[in-house]
């Protein structure tokens, strides 16, 4: 047995590193979690998410730190896997016992992480648009919900485009299904008729748009005023425009809306078929405040690169960064009780001139922007609300959410029905 | 020829790695335990409940390891497809920890889960009908995933459907559920799948005890595999399993139904891989379609090779060392650890062609293909190939 | 004397007086209305969108001679307004992003200098302005003399057919010579005919339409077949109504006929992709016995090259596709070489391992790539030649970029069965692939044979990746969509032989459009996969199942 000695080494090896995955940590500085994929699929959209939370923590370090101690970041890879995504919050929340996490991208990982969260009381900054229906103690929720991205972007074509067809287009997932019901549900309301309506589910990764884009002009061409509304997600994205282009379906004939396109997805495309193209952000790169120019050029000097785009997923993490050492300071601990005490009501400057408040739902103000897409890949503003808007968890369209209401301050409680005044679902304590 | 039982005996008696692998499973369920809860937390060597979901998902990965042993290593059954059935057992678990969230969804309805009332359904589905009860559950469990493998084996193995062919429809069928099971028609929760459980048979799936407890039942549920497919492989049908493997038309030449074989292996190994998926729900607390993704296939039959195949233990270790070493890398190297694992993979293969078992047994040779042809002796050591 | 040349000279002054007069009154008259063409268009600046439409209107009744280019450049999104002294200017048509700009003053139409883009604003349209401007330049394009610019103002003005429009379109069509351009006149005067007070003009206008195969066309037909809320037809006449339900009937008959040639065409494009991705694979599988795992990362390398290749050739975007071709046939192939020399090499004779370590290479090239090209998406351009529709009719339109993609895969693939055939290569690989001890004894030099093959089906796959590259995303999981379906193809049509994946991809792509419509396209691709299965069950080798005694151990 010549390898006897190899054994009983390697063992050795395994039980040492065994252990130091279980074992604690201790030290001087502030753990912030990192919780985004930086490979898989939904890398593409989360990498730059990490950057820009490294980036802001950099920048927190050169002005002192927070509470007199220096803020040290603790990334991990949950490799676009739900499980994945659950284990490692785990392992952020209990081992490296982080201070808050930034993370997460789809609903499935937020749902994935979110008992996890709940039970280890631990704090999570949540920065991308997503389809409401929840409203967590441990969540604060910096991107938009449906009241915020959706309905005013239908009201603009309704209103200034004289839109009277629509298609609603999506992947099927929750959150296009979610918006979906609560656009149908406005539509009807504000009179449309259903033959006037098309709504259509398409898999994951979609890339064979051929026969769906030509049904598409088919429905376009009835003689009213036709737009497609786009849940579409990240990846099929780009196949769909390209069909749109290669099809010639120019923005005036029938414009596109999309809500998960932003200057990100564009980099990867060839834009000039797409000009006139909309989209509804909250925040667009092409907004000129001071704020907004010196973030970009700070993103440009982290990342070393002067053509890297910025979207409104990082101006959500900019702001869910800054909320966060707004209440640690106001607090005087990163106490993850205390904080959540003293959020709800704090308010920041975002990078577009407003201030982003946090509401007593865990949803903050934001306004919304709606854009035409350029020729160079950003976006030209054609319309905006006239303030911000108040993010609503429950949305007042659907039947099945007009009694509930999320208020962590004086109710307690994130899916409160006032109709029966009880509180169910997501609370352990 | 000595009894069955007799055999058996003596196989325990000389199969030194048996008994270190049941040995270190032991140590695992009990020390564990131990060392969360009679340790303090401030303690170097406590052990949290992250560790314990941890390990206890590793250990389901092990019986789904050992599946894929059985069929393949054993039986020389490449089956590129066992997620499906791994996630078909999770699915059904999962269904039956839906019913039990009861009036605490978020919607509050007391029967149908919260996804329904997302979707506007009125009433429960057909196929949803009994899984409020455990019993019904655990029955499901079992039958679909082994009810589906007897009716795609049937026809698959009576077809004569082997090699890459067989491995690349199994493929099939695991997209095509995969693909079935993200669809929010189909009643299953589509792309966000199972989530927010509360608590299974009573107990709340949120504290420290229950993931104990869970961790030492699938340990014992390991250990019972184990020992059952020890039994299958070390007994007279274990070596016409092996034949199989070796030298089909031979086998079958000789009189053996090959086909019947076949699919009663394949369908123990898919009810196998289902209670490995159902025990791995309830620590992991969401099944989502993505389980059924082909790549999940291909990595359990990677730590099956990385681990040793032929060896239900090699199978087991491989398992975990791969799990391990992702989670370590995810954690350590998160930005580069995708060389690790692919360096991990090639140089297995290149270098020990019988896995992290072979080289700590001390067996690196390579195999001819004249030794594997060669009709092993009566011998009761069943770890000898 | 004196007072003969003093009255002279006064007649002179009067004279040149009068001359100045005469060309300073047109420049009197001229300023005046370059003065409130200036002042429309500076309102242009703080306008609405609104405000902005009713400008173009008062722009276009001007008559200033350069209101097409003011307007021309307007839709292009160059007008701009310089920052500091909030002047408009156009700019030169170029390159949009650079940091200067080349500027033209909007009266004279001449060059006025440059600017950084930083001082520049640029006076934003929306889509309904792009809209509104499109229409009203269209009645300028109207008289140009390109028919082909003249065919898309009569499209234009059709969208919008206004008193106004209908009046210029039949003062054209008297005059036109080209014959499509008057076509789409008469269709677009008939389109408005159709509402007519006249039953004979709307009978007429129907017979006209009767040989159209426009949608909006059909629409309008079928609208006056239809009844109102309260019971009584659109269209009273019962012999208009007829000629109306006739002719849209006939419309409808032949649309759904080219419409099926459209999904027939969607369904050999996507087969045709399916194709080629597999038949990379089915010659490593099929020859060498090699499950390649990394095949999907093969293909992304060769997207990834096309991207490179266009870098590296800025400004050459027609011709950089074409040098890409070769590059990423070179690109995968060496890095096939590479893995098959150090890798499969050592584990011929046992597919299964060549799966798990393929594996691991594609995890490592996956990584390589992510690291030098980080996770986003790479935007490759489609070359104009190969953007755009061809439109055969009015019913029927084909996609360059799918037509050049389907013509591609077969011309690949003729060029794989020559070199297989005709070639030395071809030869000896066939050679060692039907008996390796015995073309080693004739000579063949086995080894370099086998990496010469594994080269040749990566280097396919980078052929694929270049066509997938027009297609969709261009990042590090480009491979992993596409692995199952390629190996599906293969196993379908037949481990080893190329026609059968030719076959395979073709039909595999066809049934799924085909079901699209119907089913959805989940359930079209799960129906595909189930029909896979039962047909594996059939015809357990595939369509053209290898044959002979090598096929037994496959």
């Amino acid at each position: 047995m010549r390898y006897k000695g190899m054994r009983t080494a390697g063992l050795m090896l395994a039980i040492v590193m065994f252990f130091s995955v279980m074992a604690k940590a201790q030290d001087e500085t502030i753990k912030i979690g990192i919780l985004h994929s930086l490979s898989g699929t939904m890398a593409i959209s989360e990498t730059t998410l990490k950057d820009t939370i490294l980036m802001m923590i950099a920048e927190q370090n050169k002005k002192g730190g927070l509470l007199g101690k220096k803020l040290e970041a603790v990334v991990v890879d949950p490799a676009s896997n739900w499980p994945l995504f659950a284990e490692k919050a785990q392992e952020l929340l209990e081992k490296d016992k982080v201070a808050v996490v930034f993370g997460c991208w789809t609903s499935v990982s937020r749902k994935s992480v979110l008992p996890v969260f709940e039970k280890d009381d631990g704090l999570l900054f949540y920065p991308v648009q997503y389809e409401g229906e929840e409203s967590s103690k441990n969540v604060i929720y910096t991107g938009a919900a449906p009241n915020q991205q959706a309905i005013p972007a239908v009201e603009y074509l309704m209103n200034e485009v004289g839109v009277k067809r629509w298609v609603l287009e999506g992947t099927d997932y929750v959150y296009p299904r979610t918006t979906n019901k609560i656009l149908e549900a406005f539509l009807l309301a504000k009179g449309v008729k259903p033959e006037d309506i098309s709504i259509n589910y398409t898999p994951f990764g979609y890339s064979d748009w051929q026969a769906r884009v030509a049904a598409i002009k088919k429905f376009g061409s009835a003689g009213k005023k036709n737009a497609v509304v786009s849940t579409i997600n990240g990846d099929a994205n780009v196949p769909f425009y390209k069909e749109l282009g290669n099809q010639k379906i120019s923005a005036e004939d029938i414009p596109v809306m999309a809500f998960s396109v932003g200057e990100e997805e564009l980099s990867g495309v060839d834009t000039k078929p797409l000009v006139g193209h909309l989209a509804a952000w909250n925040y667009f790169e092409s907004i000129n405040t001071p704020a907004n120019k010196a973030f970009i050029q700070q993103w440009h000097t982290f990342i070393k690169n002067p053509k890297r785009t910025t979207n409104d997923p990082m101006e959500a993490s900019y702001i869910g960064f800054n909320l966060w050492v707004k209440a640690v300071q106001k607090a005087g601990t990163t106490d993850v009780e205390k904080v959540l005490a003293v959020l709800p009501g704090t308010e920041t400057p975002n990078l577009t001139g407003s201030m982003a408040k946090v509401l007593p739902n865990h949803h903050i103000t934001k306004p919304v922007y709606i854009g035409e897409i350029r020729a160079d890949g950003q976006f030209d503003v054609v319309w905006k609300t006239p303030g911000t808007v108040p993010g609503e968890a429950w949305s007042r369209y659907l039947p099945s959410d007009k009694d509930i209401t999320a208020d962590w301050v004086t109710l307690k409680c994130g899916n409160y029905n006032k109709a029966t005044k009880t509180c169910s679902g997501q609370n352990y304590k | 020829m000595p009894p069955r039982q007799y055999t058996l005996w003596i196989s325990a008696r000389k199969d030194t790695g048996s008994a270190w692998f049941l040995g270190a499973l032991a140590v695992v369920a009990i020390v564990m335990p131990i060392l969360n809860l009679a340790v303090p937390a401030s303690s170097a060597l406590h052990v949290s409940t992250y560790g314990l979901t941890l390990v206890g998902k590793y250990l389901c990965y092990a019986v789904l390891a050992l599946a894929v042993d059985l069929i393949w290593g054993y039986c020389g059954i490449l089956s590129l497809g066992h997620a499906a059935f791994f996630s078909l057992g999770a699915y059904a678990m999962g269904m039956y920890l839906m019913r039990q969230i009861g009036p605490r969804g978020v919607y509050g309805d007391p029967i149908l889960p919260d996804f329904m009332v997302f979707l506007n359904w009125k009433s429960l589905p057909w196929f949803w009908y009994g899984f409020n009860h455990f019993w019904f559950a655990l029955f499901m469990i079992v039958l679909v995933p082994g009810s589906l493998a007897l009716a795609f084996g049937w026809f698959a193995f009576r077809s004569r459907v082997t090699g890459v062919y067989f491995s690349i429809i199994t493929q099939a069928l695991t997209y095509a559920l995969m693909l079935a099971f993200f669809r929010n028609d189909m009643g299953f929760g589509g792309n966000n799948g199972f989530t927010d459980f509360k608590d299974i048979l009573g107990f709340d799936l949120h504290s420290d005890r229950v993931h104990l407890v869970l961790l030492v039942i699938t340990a014992g549920v390991l250990a019972a595999s184990y020992l059952v497919c020890r039994m299958i492989v070390s007994s007279r049908a274990g070596r016409v399993i092996r034949a199989i493997r070796d030298a089909e038309s031979r086998t079958r030449f000789l009189g053996y139904r090959v086909e019947s074989y076949k699919l009663w292996v394949f369908v123990f190994s898919a009810v196998l891989a289902g209670i490995a998926g159902a025990l791995y729900v309830p620590q992991i607390g969401i099944i989502n379609p993505s389980e059924f993704a082909p790549i999940n296939s291909i990595e359990t039959v990677i730590w099956v090779a990385v681990g040793g195949r032929g060896t239900l233990y090699g199978a087991a270790a491989g398992a975990l060392l791969v799990n391990y070493a992702k989670t370590y890398f995810t954690s350590a190297f998160p930005e580069i650890w995708n060389y690790a694992l692919g360096a991990l993979f090639v140089l297995v293969t290149l270098f020990l062609p019988r896995g992290i078992i072979g080289l700590v047994s001390g067996r690196v040779k390579k195999q001819t293909k004249t030794e594997r042809l060669r009709i092993p002796a009566e011998s009761p050591e069943p770890s000898e190939e | 004397m004196k007072k003969h040349f003093l009255w002279l000279g006064v007649q002179w002054l009067f004279f040149l007086l009068l001359c100045a007069s005469r060309s300073a009154f047109p420049l009197y008259a001229q300023s005046s209305s370059d003065a409130n063409f200036l002042v429309s268009l500076g309102q242009l600046r703080d306008a609405s969108f609104d405000d902005k439409e009713k400008i173009i209107d008062q722009l276009a009744q001007s008559g200033h001679p350069s209101v097409r280019a003011v307007l021309t450049a307007f839709v292009e999104d160059r007008l701009y307004y310089r920052n500091q002294d909030q002047k408009i200017f156009i700019a030169r048509q170029g390159a949009e992003d650079a940091p200067t700009l080349n500027l033209l003053d909007p009266i004279t139409l001449k060059g006025a200098g440059s600017a950084s883009s930083d001082n520049l604003s640029r006076i934003l349209a929306n889509n309904h302005l792009r809209r509104v401007l499109q229409t009203t330049l269209a009645r300028y394009g109207l008289s140009s003399p390109d028919a082909s610019i003249r065919l898309e103002s009569v499209q234009d003005m059709e969208k919008d057919l206004d008193e106004e429009n209908v009046q210029l379109l039949r003062q054209r069509i008297s005059v036109e010579t080209d014959p499509a351009v008057k076509k789409e006149i008469a269709s677009a005067l008939a389109l408005d005919s159709l509402g007519s007070s006249d039953a004979q003009a709307r009978l007429a206008a129907v017979s006209t339409l009767r040989g159209s195969l426009r949608q909006d066309v059909l629409n309008k037909l079928e609208a006056m077949t239809e009844k109102s809320p309260d019971g009584s037809f659109v269209e009273v006449n019962e012999q208009v109504r007829q000629a109306a339900a006739a002719a849209a009937k006939s419309i409808t008959r032949r649309r759904a006929f080219y419409s099926g040639i459209e999904t027939l065409f969607f369904g050999l494009s996507l087969g045709s992709v399916l194709v080629l991705i597999a038949i990379g694979l089915a010659i490593t599988f099929g020859v060498m016995g090699v499950i390649n795992m990394a095949h999907g990362e093969l293909m992304m390398i060769g997207a990834y090259t096309t991207y490179v290749v266009q870098v590296a050739m800025p400004g050459h975007g027609e011709t950089s596709i074409l040098v890409a071709i070769p590059a990423a046939f070179l690109v995968a192939a060496l890095i096939g070489i590479l893995i098959e020399r150090t890798i499969i090499r050592f584990l011929y004779g046992r597919p299964l391992e060549t799966l798990l370590a393929t594996f691991g290479v594609s995890l490592i090239l996956q990584q390589l790539v992510r690291s030098i090209f980080t996770a986003l998406n790479r935007s490759v351009e489609t070359p104009a030649w190969m953007s755009g529709t061809l439109q055969l009719n009015d019913a029927l339109s084909i996609t360059y970029n799918r037509l050049y993609i389907v013509i591609f895969t077969l011309l690949v693939f003729a060029a794989l069965l020559v070199v297989l055939k005709y070639t030395r290569m071809g030869l000896e690989i066939r050679a060692v692939s039907q008996n390796r001890a015995m073309a080693k004894a004739m000579g063949i030099r086995s080894e370099w044979v086998d990496a010469m093959t594994f080269g040749l089906g990566s280097g396919i796959a980078g052929l694929a990746g270049v066509a997938l590259s027009q297609l969709t995303n261009v990042n590090p999981n480009l491979g992993q969509s596409y692995i199952i379906d390629s190996f599906l193809v293969v196993v379908f049509g037949g481990v080893g032989n190329l026609w059968g994946s030719m076959t395979g991809g073709m039909s595999m792509g066809i049934v799924n459009e085909l079901l699209e419509p119907y089913a959805g396209a989940v359930l079209a691709k799960i129906f595909v996969l189930i029909a896979l299965i039962l047909f594996i069950q059939v015809r357990p080798r595939g369509l053209f199942p290898p044959t002979g005694r090598a096929s037994e151990n496959q």
